[in-house]
């Protein structure tokens, strides 16, 4: 089989018939491949099924002499999105085996095998009885069957222009959103800090004094903040001596020092 | 004995097939989203098949955006795992029910 894929990707050359032998073994490949993905347990064979299937359909492409295809096919799918597949299990460490036996939703699974099932007959039936023409003329260019990448690049640059350009805009977009939604936001880090804060003895309250000595004249809701951690504070130095009455009463002391 | 386009598109229809069941079947956001790249291969595969068969150019170049396009819904799609990850600790679906009525 890598004979036959060598002699294709190499010379180019178009066989007159496509050899049933290699399309059964990328076919076996493929649906192996991606009935692994479905049953494996653990993410990571999960992932590597992925690969396997990817390269079938690689090799499906090669067959079908889209060769410029397969390269891209192999390039950014195996080797781009499954390792970071593989870099984004390894990093969350979700790695751990699941569970499948166990059914969250009672009846689910059989009626979503039922339901692709019905699916599957239903498009493998129509494949066999309607018509994939519509009689509409080709814009792209016309596909001879040999090996065309230059075609493809033509087409890409002249015809679907706009859409290439477009792309570009995408993939900046999708960087953007993918760093905006992976950046840890700074507001937990300032809660962290502020939760952290109190727990400290003794600064607490000379950041208090310090901020009474700085700030001459604040607003009344300042003021009520700080009467509070000068109670605190002085229930702290003589915890006995300050009962319910008495701790108001330190509180209006507090707040005539500060007013 | 030859391969005509029918076989390519059975097969692709077998593949689809197989992503859809495991988009419905598993709770593992990270499987699913897996099993969403088969569906798009499938997609692919027809695509590829019909563009020989019909001798249009088109259809490849429409799987070459198919892949661009699958790149980025990758790159939002794990970003927005590891974000929720971050709150949830669970990559299981049925975690998700903040929203739940």
């Amino acid at each position: 089989m890598t004979a036959v894929l060598l002699n294709l990707v190499v010379q180019g050359t178009r066989p007159a018939l496509p050899d049933v032998g290699v399309f059964a073994v990328a076919a076996a490949i493929i649906l192996a491949g991606a009935i692994g993905v479905v049953v494996a347990r653990n993410p990571v064979h999960s992932a590597l099924m992925l690969v396997m299937t990817l390269f079938g359909v690689a090799v499906m492409f090669v067959i079908q002499q889209a060769n410029f295809l397969a390269a891209v096919q192999v390039i950014v799918y195996a080797g781009a999105i499954v390792v970071l597949f593989l870099f984004v299990i390894m990093f969350l460490g979700v790695d751990r085996e699941e569970d499948i036996a166990k059914e969250p939703l009672r009846g689910q699974r059989v009626l979503a095998v039922g339901l692709v099932a019905l699916g599957t007959t239903g498009l493998l039936l129509l494949g066999q009885v309607s018509k994939w023409t519509t009689g509409q003329p080709h814009v792209a260019g016309t596909d001879t069957g040999a090996p065309n990448v230059n075609l493809l690049g033509k087409s890409l640059y002249t015809t679907y222009l706009f859409p290439f350009e477009a792309t570009s805009a995408l993939l900046i977009i999708a960087v953007v959103g993918a760093v905006v939604l992976a950046r840890r936001p700074p507001a937990t880090t300032a809660d962290e800090e502020a939760d952290a804060a109190p727990t400290d003895p003794g600064t607490p309250a000379d950041a208090t004094t310090t901020d009474e000595a700085g700030t001459p004249a604040g607003t009344d809701t300042d003021t009520d903040t700080d009467t509070d951690t000068d109670t605190d504070t002085d229930t702290d130095t003589g915890p006995a001596a300050t009962g319910g009455p008495s701790e108001a009463a330190t509180e209006a002391t507090g707040a005539e020092v500060d007013a | 004995m030859s391969i005509n386009a029918s076989w390519y598109l059975a097969l692709s229809v077998v593949l689809f097939s197989i992503g859809a069941l495991g988009v419905l079947i598993r709770r593992n956001v990270l499987i699913m989203f897996m099993c969403v790249e088969l569906m798009l291969n499938a997609a692919n595969l027809a695509f590829v098949t019909f563009a020989r068969t019909l001798h249009d150019i088109g259809g490849q170049v429409l799987v070459f955006f198919v892949l661009v396009v699958a790149a980025a819904e990758v790159v939002v799609g794990l970003g927005i795992v590891v974000a929720i990850f971050r709150r949830r600790a669970s990559a299981n679906a049925d975690d998700l029910h903040l929203m739940k009525g």
